[in-house]
């Protein structure tokens, strides 16, 4: 009954109510978006980065080579040469190294040359159809599958660079030879191909710009040429294929996944890359705390902004009880004289404040879902990187939940003592 | 019954009432009048529990209230004594019925729904039952009071000036109300007024 009672109350009032219930929902709503979006982040970054100690790539800003070569959402640094790349993949402290090239990409999700070991260190099964064997066969990762509905044995063109309005490669069909399994990883969202396919899309693409430069075609000629290109590549691409093969001459990759046999590999080896090649060695551990402590300014500033709308709405529940209080003291006294205790009193109000942060709680919990749900289709559309609105971390927002009920019971607090102080005798006589 | 001994009382040490004795039996009726600053209000205070006195002693029934603890004063306060002030005050989120339903549940723990429905019907409030208080004119406000002042059958009916904001007609229907209820529910019933209305219609009436 008083918890019915102070329902109505609540409710009673609307505007007040409403003012502090806004509030509330507003700091609950961005504390639970961070909380997720830093928990999801850090778990997809880190869970990533298993099995990779460093990043062998192009000179450049180490974070980038990491982000691209990781996490697929960056640019690359740029290209080494496989040959000099392959003496430090064979090196003693070396356990395991997969080279990673860079090529095209389909309907904007990147197709990346590799080796099936790749696979392996997501932890993903082909789990229908079969690995690549072949040049230009591919697996698909199982979100791309998903959303373009790929199944084994479809073909598709890819498109140059990693823009999905870049110029098609009409030359070279992909097939798709099998289809991963879910890891919640990035490799959910790339197509697979061996290394050789995105050097044969290269050469091609090298002869593609000379051709363009050759004086002998003009502007007016340019249907000619495509034509002639056509005919050109469909009997030279079979000499690629196995020239591939033979040869690794020559040909450039983008990065190389290290992981070493032991901590001594992880001190010295990218020491001795930095010291004899041109090329650097990037730890992703160490870049993605770097990214982290950036991010965590960031993120705490927000948190905040957030903790202080929530003292503000704090301040906003203790104004409208004390308010109401003047107007309440009959009904108080009432009650009083209708039986009620002095500690139901008090608890009655408390409870009004309380169930004011539960419901600003309850919504925050469910608009700050709704933000990561959306998100999650931004960053799933950019960064093929999605958040599940649906996780809950327990401890953080079961902290959450306590610091809100806590604003609750402070704001309560004196407006409840003098209720529970109230003079009837001398409320009901001035009445 | 109630009946006090030497009650005093005192506000601040400045102000001193010595009342006179009280003595009413169930179903029974007494009037207290006298002008304001008399101490009407103190009285009727002092009966109902709101206040303790500074000597003499207060026993409803068999209870001796001024040696109740301020917990079971409450309680006995709920069960035992109704109460009907000149201004009706009412939680005004809840409807009539709540309103009158929820003295029920603080006095017993209960609630006396169905009883509250035929006290409210009793009264003439059947159509008001599911308004808000607000909605409800004086004189029904007055009425639905007496209804929660009845619901626990209390054995002390206490009214303060119950008409003095009334008219006529609306004065006539609550006093008469009030004393045929009070010998219905076996309550003694003590008004307090200076209303002349009123004094005209009890014949056992004391003046402070």
């Amino acid at each position: 009954m008083i918890a019915k009672l102070a329902w109505k109350n609540i409710w009673f009032k609307p505007l007040n109510t409403v003012l502090s219930v806004i509030l509330l929902t507003a700091s609950v709503a961005i504390i639970s978006l961070l909380i997720l979006l830093q928990e999801q982040f850090e778990k997809q970054f880190s869970s990533n980065i298993d099995g990779v100690d460093v990043v062998l790539g192009a000179q450049g800003s180490p974070l980038q080579l990491i982000l691209s070569s990781v996490y697929q959402v960056d640019a690359p640094t740029g290209n080494i040469s496989y040959d000099d790349a392959k003496v430090w993949m064979k090196h003693p402290f070396v356990k395991s190294a997969i080279p990673l090239a860079f090529g095209d990409n389909y309907r904007g999700f990147k197709i990346v040359g590799t080796t099936p070991e790749y696979l392996e260190k997501f932890g993903a099964k082909v789990t229908s159809g079969k690995i690549f064997n072949k040049n230009l066969e591919v697996v698909v990762g199982s979100e791309i599958a998903k959303k373009l509905n790929i199944k084994v044995g479809d073909k598709f063109f890819g498109s140059h660079g990693d823009a999905a309005e870049g110029e098609v490669h009409e030359e070279f069909e992909y097939t798709v030879s099998g289809i991963a399994s879910q890891t919640g990883k990035v490799v959910d969202n790339l197509i697979l191909s061996n290394v050789q396919s995105v050097w044969q899309m290269h050469d091609h693409e090298q002869e593609h710009s000379e051709a363009e430069e050759n004086p002998d075609h003009g502007e007016e000629g340019h249907i000619h040429f495509e034509g002639d290109e056509h005919e050109h590549h469909e009997h030279d691409s079979h000499d690629h294929e196995e020239k591939a093969i033979v040869s690794e001459n020559g040909n450039e990759i983008t990065a190389v996944l290290i992981k070493f046999k032991n901590k001594m590999g992880f001190v010295t080896w990218p020491r001795l890359v930095a010291q004899n090649t041109k090329m650097q060695a990037a730890s992703p551990a160490v870049e993605i705390n770097r990214l982290f402590s950036l991010f965590g300014i960031g993120l705490e500033a927000l948190q905040y902004l957030a903790y202080g709308i929530m003292l503000i709405s704090g301040i906003s529940i203790f104004i409208a009880l004390y308010n109401t209080l003047k107007e309440r003291k009959y009904e108080f006294a009432l009650l009083r004289v209708s039986g009620a205790s002095r500690s139901q009193l008090l608890s009655l109000v408390l409870f009004e404040s309380i169930l004011l942060c539960v419901t600003g709680f309850i919504l925050g919990t469910i608009v700050g879902r709704i933000a990561l749900f959306l998100i999650s289709s931004t960053t799933d559309e950019q960064y093929k990187m999605t958040f599940d609105p649906f996780a809950f971390v327990i401890e953080k927002e079961g902290i959450l939940f306590i610091v809100t009920i806590f604003v609750g019971i402070v704001a309560a607090l004196i407006p409840a003592i003098k209720a529970y102080r109230l003079n009837i005798s001398k409320t009901l006589a001035n009445a | 019954m109630i009946y006090t001994q030497n009650i005093t009382f005192s506000y601040g040490g400045k102000v001193n009432f010595a009342f006179p004795d009280i003595r009413t039996e169930s179903g029974e009726t007494l009037l207290i009048a006298g002008g304001s600053g008399k101490g009407k209000t103190t009285l009727l205070h002092l009966l109902g529990g709101l206040l303790r006195p500074k000597s003499g002693t207060i026993s409803i029934g068999e209870t001796e209230i001024s040696k109740l603890s301020e917990k079971q004063l409450d309680q006995f306060r709920g069960k035992n004594i109704g109460l009907v002030l000149q201004q009706s005050h009412f939680v005004e989120a809840f409807s009539v019925l709540e309103n009158v339903v929820l003295a029920s549940w603080l006095a017993t723990g209960k609630k006396s729904e169905e009883k509250a429905k035929s006290l409210l019907k009793q009264l003439d409030l059947e159509d008001q039952m599911h308004k808000l208080t607000s909605q409800l004119s004086i004189g029904q406000q007055q009425r639905v009071s007496i209804a929660r002042a009845l619901i626990n059958e209390p054995k002390l009916l206490l009214a303060d000036e119950p008409t003095s904001s009334l008219d006529d007609e609306n004065a006539f229907k609550v006093s008469d109300l009030l004393s045929n209820l009070s010998k219905e529910y076996k309550a003694s019933l003590i008004v307090v007024t200076h209303d002349q209305r009123l004094k005209d219609r009890f014949s056992n009436q004391i003046s402070l």
